[in-house]
């Protein structure tokens, strides 16, 4: 099985540690990874800000990276959904399609794919879990509450599998942070209010970290996190499911 | 986007002033949403009647217009007399028109969120006629000059005291007192005497069914029922979606309506109008008002089967943290920002930006509109019609060059990280609004890339 790396731009460029625990823990899992060094961006700015007919250039370039692979695996839901939802190739629709459909984010590859059932991982703190939207509604990588359905979930079934580690209880499991893009800039005021909302449920229930699938909600909170002056720190669930 | 219309990031901007009036007004939709997910956990098969729910209204919007003659037809076997109305001015000038061929000169009015829409208040009184709303919460925000905040809870944005205020006012209850019996039992009394002494009334419409010709009107005070049944002539007004086919739908909507809205297993009144009563006038206004352009927007059309429950408000972060009147709007919060770029594409260009597409309110939709997925449609539709900003534009496309060229990506990226690490001054400031609130990241010494390049080349 050839797995290539997806990794979204502002995880290479701002968090490399993220990466780089994505890819050690898909290889101390035995998985044969690659990661195209020619690769950028999704596309998912462009588009979520209403200009998906720019996002072109990001679409060809993400079929040149990744076309040829079994699998392609990314640490961000955000950026897996994008891709799922609007990869497109006007002169070869099927080889989008095809692409599209072969690209997890992280944690769901390793449940749905691997079936993982041990880590020999651990972290012996307290930790938030941030259901991010767009891979908890729309990648549906844990159950929503405002469904009613039976609960799971793909990052909480692994995270229970690292030792030691105590996942606090949260007043609003899956509130929305107010991260949103570009969301972040144009309704500044809305976006930041979320993002404090969200940090204090974690703060109130003791976490000592904040974890979640998406850097990009972490980033948001730590923006929070480290203008309060708070000490909690934020680290995407590679970096957990990947310490000894 | 025209900028001297204030948009929704601007008037939020105002509205997040006052940090502990966010707070209160989170918590209290908040509140809401709770009730609401405690009641719908208590039906198994809420799933599955959200389903039937959204079929039903499915098959409503492809036969509309068989449903809407069927309807008329056996409405006026009932001896109720319809008018159609292509737009909201001719909405407001038909209700005028029967005012005025009684010679009525006030009229009480329960709840309709389109008559708001096609701000009937406002003109029936240029021409002389007094109305009042008798739903308390519009009545409230009626005492307050102000429009609506919700659609379900007119009011929600105004706390206890400033009704007490109010009150003071407008009826004469001591200054200060702000209990909440003592305020209900006062407009009661005020509302009693209305309803006495109107001749006219006019409510909304829930539900019209096609096959009896009858129309339901759901209500948690019983106001819609004293107004009508007092008065010598009853004016419904309906938008064309409110159909549905046959009276046993209604088991269907009525479980999920008050359930979605507030948590209740059913509204206190839901009455049912069939026919006027003998000496009665009962006329029926039904209403296009561009529905029948949103209903030829194939990506659009199902916010048609919206049933007004206010769920999608009450769960949006967003809608709890900029407040209703932010959005501008007569409908607000997530449906409104799909249906109001339907009327005016130009002047309502920021609503489908004021969301984080978290999906939170297609969820909880009753009749499974996908909000959020129309949310990012209608921004793509906003962006080519012209109506995003030339700054907006000219970063997309230096973006979109940037993202598209490996090599510009790495050097620009190698560039950014500098300029945080060595200049972070240069981003650190006010006209940086990640900055007001929130620290930039701090930049790592090499990308990923680079590390990658380093440590694992020629693997
Ligand atoms: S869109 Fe759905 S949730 Fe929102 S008010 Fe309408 S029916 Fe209720």
């Amino acid at each position: 099985m050839r797995v290539g790396l997806f990794i979204p731009c502002y995880v290479d460029q701002f968090y490399p540690d993220a990466a780089k625990a994505t890819l050690q823990l898909l290889e101390k899992l035995g998985v044969d990874v690659i990661y195209p060094p020619k690769q950028t961006c999704c596309g998912q700015p462009m588009a979520n800000s209403g200009f998906e007919h720019l996002a072109g250039g990001c679409n060809e370039l993400f079929i040149k990276n990744f076309a040829e692979f079994d699998y392609v695996v990314a640490p961000s839901g955000s950026c897996v959904l994008h891709i799922r939802e609007h990869l497109h190739d006007d002169k070869n629709p099927e080889v989008a399609a095809q692409l599209s459909s072969k690209v997890y984010e992280l944690t769901s590859f390793l449940t749905d794919v691997l079936k993982v059932t041990y880590l020999p991982a651990k972290f012996p703190h307290k930790v938030g879990f941030h259901q991010s939207c767009h891979g908890q509604r729309g990648l549906h990588l844990s159950q929503m509450s405002e469904l009613v359905a039976p609960g799971f979930s793909k990052p909480g079934s692994l995270l229970n599998m690292v030792e030691g580690i105590e996942i606090v209880p949260l007043n609003r499991i899956d509130e929305c942070c107010g991260f949103g893009g570009t969301f972040c800039v144009v309704e500044e005021a809305v976006s930041a209010k979320m993002g404090k909302d969200r940090v204090e449920d974690h703060l109130e229930h003791a976490a000592e970290f904040i974890t979640g699938v998406d850097m990009s909600c972490l980033m948001h909170m730590e923006g929070i996190l480290n203008r309060k002056g708070s000490k909690v720190k934020v680290l995407h669930i590679a970096e957990i499911l990947n310490g000894e | 986007m025209n900028i001297d219309v204030k948009d929704h990031a601007a008037l939020s901007d105002v509205f997040n002033e006052d940090e502990d009036r966010v707070n209160w007004h989170d918590e209290t939709l908040w509140w809401i949403r709770q009730k609401r997910d405690k009641a719908v956990n208590q039906l198994p098969e809420w799933e599955s009647l959200r389903e039937t729910a959204s079929q039903i209204k499915n098959n409503v919007l492809s036969y509309l217009s068989n449903y809407l003659q069927q309807f008329e037809a056996n409405a006026t076997k009932n001896g109720i007399k319809i008018h159609w109305a292509a737009d909201a001015k001719e909405h407001n000038e038909i209700v005028l028109g029967l005012l005025q061929s009684k010679q009525v000169k006030q009229m009480v009015k329960s709840k309709s969120m389109l008559t708001e829409e096609c701000h009937l208040n406002e003109f029936l009184a240029e021409n002389g006629i007094d109305v009042i709303d008798s739903d308390l919460g519009e009545r409230i925000v009626q005492l307050a000059k102000e429009p609506p905040s919700h659609i379900v809870l007119p009011c929600i944005h105004k706390k206890k005291e400033e009704i007490g205020e109010l009150f003071h006012q407008h009826l004469g209850t001591p200054a200060g007192n702000a209990d909440p019996q003592f305020l209900t039992e006062t407009a009661r009394q005020h509302l009693r005497e209305t309803f006495l002494t109107r001749k006219a009334a006019l409510t909304g419409v829930n539900f019209a069914v096609a096959a009896t010709g009858e129309f339901v009107v759901c209500t948690n005070e019983g106001n819609a029922d004293m107004g009508a049944h007092l008065a010598d002539i009853h004016i419904a007004s309906m938008g064309i979606e409110k159909i549905i086919p046959e009276r046993k739908h209604l088991g269907v909507f009525l479980r999920l309506l008050t359930r979605s809205a507030t948590g209740q297993p059913i509204t206190t009144y839901s009455s049912h109008f069939n026919k006027p009563r003998p000496g009665q006038e009962m006329h029926i206004i039904i209403v296009d008002n561009g529905r029948t352009i949103q209903l030829g927007r194939e990506d659009f059309r199902n916010s048609l089967k919206c049933i007004r429950c206010g769920a999608c408000m009450n769960t949006c972060p967003v809608y709890r943290r900029s407040g209703g009147h932010s959005y501008h709007n007569a409908i607000s919060g997530p449906i409104g920002s799909i249906l109001a770029p339907n009327l005016d594409m130009e002047k309502y260009a920021d609503l489908p930006f004021a969301s984080t597409l978290c999906g939170s309110c297609s969820n909880v939709c009753p009749v499974k509109i996908d909000i959020h997925q129309q949310l990012y449609k209608w921004r793509q539709v906003i962006v080519k019609n012209g109506y995003a900003t030339t700054a907006k534009k000219a970063s997309m496309r230096l973006m979109s060059f940037t993202l598209s060229t490996p090599s510009v990506y790495h050097v620009g990226g190698k560039a950014g990280r500098w300029v945080l690490k060595h200049a972070p001054f240069a981003v650190n400031n006010k006209f940086n609004p990640w900055y007001k609130h929130r620290d930039m990241p701090e930049p790592p010494k090499e990308s990923f890339g680079e590390w990658y390049a380093k440590n694992k080349n020629g693997r």
